[in-house]
């Protein structure tokens, strides 16, 4: 004991680590600090399971596009735990997402990036971005279907940028086209610049936190006021505050606990993501999709109306990023309660489901034609029993002029125009013909592609969709012009 | 010197008169001298040496490509009135491409010796296009743009047509005029 405290005291002299480790240790925080102040801590601890699980994994991992696919598939089947750490690796960054989502959410609803810690939310800013970025360089190291096409759209949307757009997607790209070049680029951003700069913003974020203390949970009436924040928030830690160990840490360490054995279990029991197809771009079977915490925006690209898209797709990012970090600015005093801050509250409200929802419409992607659906779907049988040869010649014209995959029968099909089970009920005759041939309405027209036969035959069909005891328009007198052969009226 | 405030020193220990250097004759002039030169040797060596990395990073923007006549093979694999898949190694491409290098591409033979030849991306977001014989119609699987088989755009977020490489026939074969990424720089 005593050499134990004598070497301990040895070091502590020439290195002075407890003099510096225990005030951070030690430092009074507010009593009422309670669950809502983990998520912080809970995002580190993720961040802490990206270094060391992506160091493992660079030790195998082929930073090269004739490679890179094949070494994941290597370390998948073959390394052993190979599979579970890239598991960890993919399951610990959406969970990152997820509790730097929800930490800034409870910082903003609070409004603890009032005075004085407009700085601390800041670098928090700058951290979202980072993180995201490792999110999508992470995604482009699977270097499969999914990372080569979203590379693709990235492209594209670096090449609208007026002027220099070509410059921009060359310098994305480090070349001229998507290949080894580009890999590598993204490789030496997600394991180096971006770790790199995420870390340095840590340690900004830390010295920040110990610097200007962690706010008290926001009471009505309990006003900030710059000129006398500080004076007062120090006397109340100093009157009323719990030190950080163990009263605060306590629940920082069960919520991360609880944290980790979800990640395992989710990385046990799901596996790793990918990689999906190889990266060979002549394989064009494929259907990219992005990586979940890009799949709203991947939705809002898709719901943009094309005529604005570019305008939106470059601007709103650049717009956003300004609106977080003006926050602190725009009011760094005055009222924290959610209670006294209605707006703010509702704000966030929108921004929470706006996400939610284009997450769930960039899930469901009804924009996206269903490719194989006019080979792979059955026709219901209730549409074509009791049918005449033209009308069942006219369900396999449909089926074959690829209308299937837009079109849905009983829920079966693309979602992308409107679903076709009571169309007759909508369309006269001769407005379905007219629909067929010339399109309209973001339908492409038919009337090249289709001879008069099959025209004939996929309206005879059409016409016949509607419930049994509808007739099959509503338009009066629609029916004078259906040719009397097909007449029937069910 | 003494009753002007210290400055950024408090603490080290040192006396303020042998930081100011006024007691020491000669070491304020030498001082200033050196400071100066200092800021400006490092200053001019680190953009010395700022110049060949930034010139490294920046290479790939500045850097030309030009195009290179890539055959896709003889023209009588491509029927009069059809569209067929074909597809190349691009020739701008790197040792450590792999499979990346290869690329795909869509040739329509209106009648023997006229072709059109169309990128296999989605003027949308760049997407890879496929075509459907039965409708004569290209599809994207992204967000659904849909062309008619001369190229030009038929339905869905779309601004233009399908980008198309310039061909040629030499020799009884298909020549296009193939390399970087199309995208809008082409103008046709
Ligand atoms: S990339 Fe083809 S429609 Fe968007």
């Amino acid at each position: 004991m005593k050499v134990l405290k004598a070497s301990l005291g040895w070091i502590e002299e020439r290195t002075g680590v407890v003099a510096f480790v225990a005030p951070l240790l030690f430092h009074h925080v507010p009593r009422n600090a309670k669950w809502w102040y983990v998520f912080g801590s809970a995002t580190l601890m993720f961040f802490t399971i990206q270094l060391v699980t992506g160091v493992c994994l660079a030790t195998v991992y082929a930073p090269s596009a004739a490679q890179a696919w094949e070494s994941l598939n290597y370390i998948d089947n073959h390394v052993p735990m190979g599979w579970m750490l890239r598991a960890l690796h993919g399951w610990s960054s959406n969970a990152m997402v997820v509790m730097m989502a929800i930490h800034m959410l409870q910082v903003f609803l609070h409004a603890s990036y009032k005075y004085p810690r407009e700085l601390n939310w800041i670098t928090g800013v700058f951290l979202l971005l980072t993180t995201l970025a490792l999110a999508f360089t992470g995604q482009v190291m699977r270097w499969d279907q999914d990372a080569y096409w979203g590379l693709g759209i990235g492209a594209a949307i670096a090449d609208r940028i007026p002027l220099v757009g070509d410059e921009v997607r060359a310098l994305l790209l480090g070349g001229p086209i998507i290949g080894g070049a580009t890999l590598n680029r993204f490789f030496a951003l997600h394991v180096f610049v971006l770790p790199g700069a995420a870390i340095a913003l840590v340690g900004l974020h830390m010295v920040l936190i110990i610097k200007n203390g962690i706010s008290e949970m926001p009471k009505p009436g309990a006003v900030v006021v710059p000129s006398m924040y500080r004076k007062e928030f120090e006397e109340r830690m100093h009157k009323d505050g719990v030190p950080f160990v163990p009263d605060a840490a306590q629940r920082d360490m069960v919520f991360c606990g609880v944290c980790l054995i979800g990640l395992v279990a989710l990385a046990a029991f799901y596996g790793p993501f990918g990689p999906g197809g190889m990266p060979d771009p002549t394989i064009i079977d494929t259907n990219p999709r992005p990586d979940y915490p890009f799949m709203w925006l991947f939705g809002a690209v898709s719901l943009l109306p094309p005529s604005s898209e570019t305008a939106i797709m470059l601007i709103a990012p650049a717009v956003g990023v300004l609106i977080l970090v003006a926050l602190p600015f725009m009011s760094n005093s005055g009222e924290r309660a959610p209670s006294k801050r209605p707006a703010m509250v509702l704000i966030a409200l929108v921004t929470v489901m706006a996400i939610a929802a284009l997450t769930w419409e960039g899930t469901t992607s009804s924009w996206s034609p269903v490719m194989n659906g006019w080979s792979s779907l059955p026709t219901p049988v209730k549409f074509v029993r009791g049918r005449t040869p033209l009308e069942m010649q006219g369900a396999v014209v449909f089926q074959f002029a690829q209308c299937r995959n837009c079109h849905s029968l009983d829920g079966l099909g693309g979602k992308r125009g409107p679903e076709l089970d009571d169309v007759a009920t909508r369309l006269s005759y001769d407005q379905l013909v007219r629909q067929v041939q010339q399109g309209g309405g973001n339908m492409p027209a038919y009337g090249k592609n289709l001879d008069s036969a099959q025209t004939a035959a996929v309206v005879a069909f059409l016409a016949t969709l509607h419930p049994a005891n509808e007739p099959d328009s509503r338009i009066p007198g629609a029916q004078l012009s259906v040719p009397t052969d097909n007449a029937t009226a069910r | 010197m003494n009753d002007r405030p210290t400055k950024g020193c408090q603490g080290c220990g040192c006396s303020d008169a042998s930081r100011e250097g006024g007691a020491i004759e000669g070491q304020p002039a030498r001082r200033g001298f050196m400071v100066k030169l200092g800021a400006g040797l490092l200053g001019v060596g680190g953009l010395l040496t700022a110049l060949p990395i930034v010139g490294y990073i920046i290479g790939p923007a500045t850097k030309r490509f030009t195009n290179v006549w890539v055959d896709l093979g003889a023209v009588s694999v491509f029927p009069a009135g059809q569209t067929r898949f074909a597809t190349f190694l691009n020739p701008i491409r790197q040792p450590t491409d792999g499979d990346s290098a290869k690329t795909a591409c869509w040739v329509r033979c209106i009648e023997a010796g006229k072709f059109q030849v169309f990128a296999i991306n989605c003027a949308h977001l760049g997407c890879p296009v496929r075509w459907f014989e039965q409708s004569k119609l290209f599809m994207c699987p992204c967000h659904g743009g849909v062309y008619y088989q001369d190229g030009s755009r038929a339905a869905g977020p779309p601004p233009r047509g399908l980008f198309e490489y310039q061909w040629k026939v030499d020799g009884g074969k298909l020549l296009i005029d193939a390399g970087r990424l199309p995208g809008l720089e082409e103008s046709v």
